[in-house]
């Protein structure tokens, strides 16, 4: 691990000025992510910002209805809140299909958004990867394929967007609160938060250098049916091949994105009136523009099937 | 003011553990350019660990594992994947189980740890290292203090009612079937395989306390 400086900021905007004012300093949630690719040289921050100061761990009711979840309420703490369990079901169901309890006791919201791609490539600093070094090239692109993505790649980047609580908060239109160094606040619809590679693979997300997350706010519950339905090469602590974030009402009617599929929590609203009609119809609208590789072709009739499941298990 | 040059990276060479870059600049002909090295900053760090105050002063890289292993020699603990992918570095800090490896010492200052020694001793085992020792929770060992760490906190998880991916209805208070503890324990790996005879050792003890 290279060399760094540390501090812990006392306020969100005293945090965002001081990572806005150096090129090389990041925010520090749980350190679950950041740790573990600061340990393999894939980031090299020069000093970290430790945000578990800033009392944004609480979860709190909203004006319109929601609730506001503060951006370092734990996993743990958020799957396990009352209201969470009773009116968002699919997130608690979510965050508990990712990890193991001892990394969802550590992560934070802000950065299980934020968690980096699981790309094998991405991870062997030997290879070319235009997300971690951009301009040297994608070893993905012709190389092994399985895990990436099936739609919304580029020539640039096929990797996926690897987890599972975003994917919810993608079905439940979520926001993502910020605040600059400036002290001005953005509200971010989830649905624009995670970007897709493009020609600039190595952004994630719509944040800019220095930007913190302070909290996600969800709207007043839609009622239905909740499922999270994840697929996976072992039964529990691995990352989802496919997954599911589904809210089904009574009539046959509901939404529905998809994990494992894409740069971002793929969700495509105007596919959702075939949900009556079922799983082949909606899945074949969501996965219509679908550019996979051979070896992760699989992935589109594995999402329908999911899919498939998810409706059957809810009919009443 | 060659030498004066000399003399800077020579005494941060004495604070630095990145004594090869020193070296390096000090062996080169422009002395005068070559940039100083930085001497590697540290923090003091004051935690409780197994009721025991201690204050360390530390390099920020050191992971909480490092410093419990390498500072205060608390060995129990092991060091695995180093990467949050196997559990043997499972310690409760503040009441929860987390992975020492994926986290900062620094980012513990006034927390409290407790690692597998301040659970229990050779002469007072915590019931949970009783039963997996009823129950031959364990072959070569290594796996051990991580997974008894976890399976302390999984029972007392339950007890408080955090939901887990086993169970069916997130509105019902989780109960301690296998079904639930094998799903909760699944971030501890163990390579000879004694999940079964652990899965015993946390129903034991369980059983015992409802
Ligand atoms: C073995 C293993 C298995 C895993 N399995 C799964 C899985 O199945 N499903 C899944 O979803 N996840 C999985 N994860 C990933 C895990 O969920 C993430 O590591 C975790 O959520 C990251 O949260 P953190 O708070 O520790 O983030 P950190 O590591 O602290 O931060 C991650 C990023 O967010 C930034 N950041 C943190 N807080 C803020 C803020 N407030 N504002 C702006 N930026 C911020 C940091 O600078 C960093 O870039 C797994 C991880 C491991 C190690
Ligand atoms: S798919 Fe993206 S992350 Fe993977 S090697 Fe290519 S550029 Fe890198």
């Amino acid at each position: 691990m290279k060399s760094f400086t540390y501090e812990r900021a006392t306020t969100p905007a005293d945090a965002a000025g001081i990572v806005a004012s150096n090129p090389g300093a990041r925010f520090l949630g749980g350190g679950t992510n950041l740790l573990d690719l600061m340990k393999l040289e894939i980031e090299t921050p020069t000093h970290l910002v430790d945000v578990q100061d800033l009392k944004l761990d609480r979860i709190e009711p909203t004006e319109a209805g929601g609730l506001r979840i503060g951006a370092f309420v734990t996993n743990t703490a958020l799957a396990s809140d009352e209201r969470v369990r009773r009116d968002y079901g699919v997130l608690s169901r979510a965050i508990v299909a990712g990890a193991s309890g001892q990394l969802r006791n550590k992560a934070t919201t802000a950065g299980n958004l934020l968690q980096r791609t699981r790309c094998p490539y991405f991870y062997d600093t030997n290879q070319p990867c235009n997300k971690r070094k951009p301009g040297s090239g994608c070893a993905a692109i012709g190389g092994y394929s399985r895990q990436l993505a099936v739609i919304g790649s580029s020539d640039a980047c096929i990797a996926t967007y690897p987890g599972d609580m975003a994917v919810a908060m993608r079905v439940l239109d979520a926001t993502v609160e910020t605040v600059r160094a400036d002290g001005k606040t953005r509200s971010i619809p989830i649905g624009s938060f995670h970007t897709l590679p493009g020609d600039t693979p190595e952004r994630d997300n719509a944040l800019d250098h220095g930007e913190l997350i302070t909290a996600v706010t969800l709207p007043r519950p839609v009622g239905g049916t909740h499922v999270y339905r994840k697929v996976r090469d072992r039964a529990s602590y691995a990352f989802a091949l496919v997954s599911v974030a589904a809210i089904v009402q009574r009539d046959g009617s509901g939404r529905a994105a998809f994990g494992g599929v894409a740069h971002r929590p793929w969700r495509v609203e105007a596919a959702e009136a075939a949900m009556p009609r079922g799983a082949v119809e909606m899945s074949n609208a969501v996965f219509a523009d679908a550019r996979p590789t051979d070896d992760n072709a699989f992935k589109i009739p594995l999402a329908t099937r999911t899919l498939a499941a998810v409706l059957a298990e809810v009919k009443p | 003011m060659g030498s004066e040059t000399f003399q800077l990276s020579r005494r941060e060479m004495l604070m630095s553990s990145a004594t090869t870059a020193a070296v390096s600049s000090f062996a080169s002909e422009t002395a005068e350019a070559a940039p100083p090295v930085k001497a590697v900053p540290t923090y003091k760090v004051a935690m409780t660990v197994n009721g025991a105050s201690q204050t360390l002063t530390l390099d920020p890289r050191t992971t909480l594992l490092d410093a419990l292993r390498e500072h205060l020699h608390l060995t129990g603990t092991k060091k695995g994947c180093d990467h949050g992918q196997c559990g043997a570095c499972t310690v409760i800090v503040n009441g929860e189980r987390i992975n020492a490896c994926l986290s900062l010492a620094v980012q513990h200052q006034g927390d409290a740890v407790t690692t597998i020694e301040g659970l229990g001793t050779p002469e007072r085992l915590h019931p949970m290292q009783a039963a997996f020792v009823k129950h031959d929770g364990y072959q070569c060992g290594y796996c051990t203090p991580g997974q008894i760490c976890s399976a302390v906190s999984v029972l007392e998880e339950i007890k408080r009612g955090i939901p887990s991916h086993a169970q069916a209805d997130l509105m019902a208070a989780p109960k301690p079937t296998g079904a639930e503890m094998r799903e909760r324990m699944s971030g501890n790996i163990c390579r000879c395989g004694a999940y079964s005879n652990i899965v015993d050792a946390m129903a034991d003890v369980a059983g015992a306390r409802a």
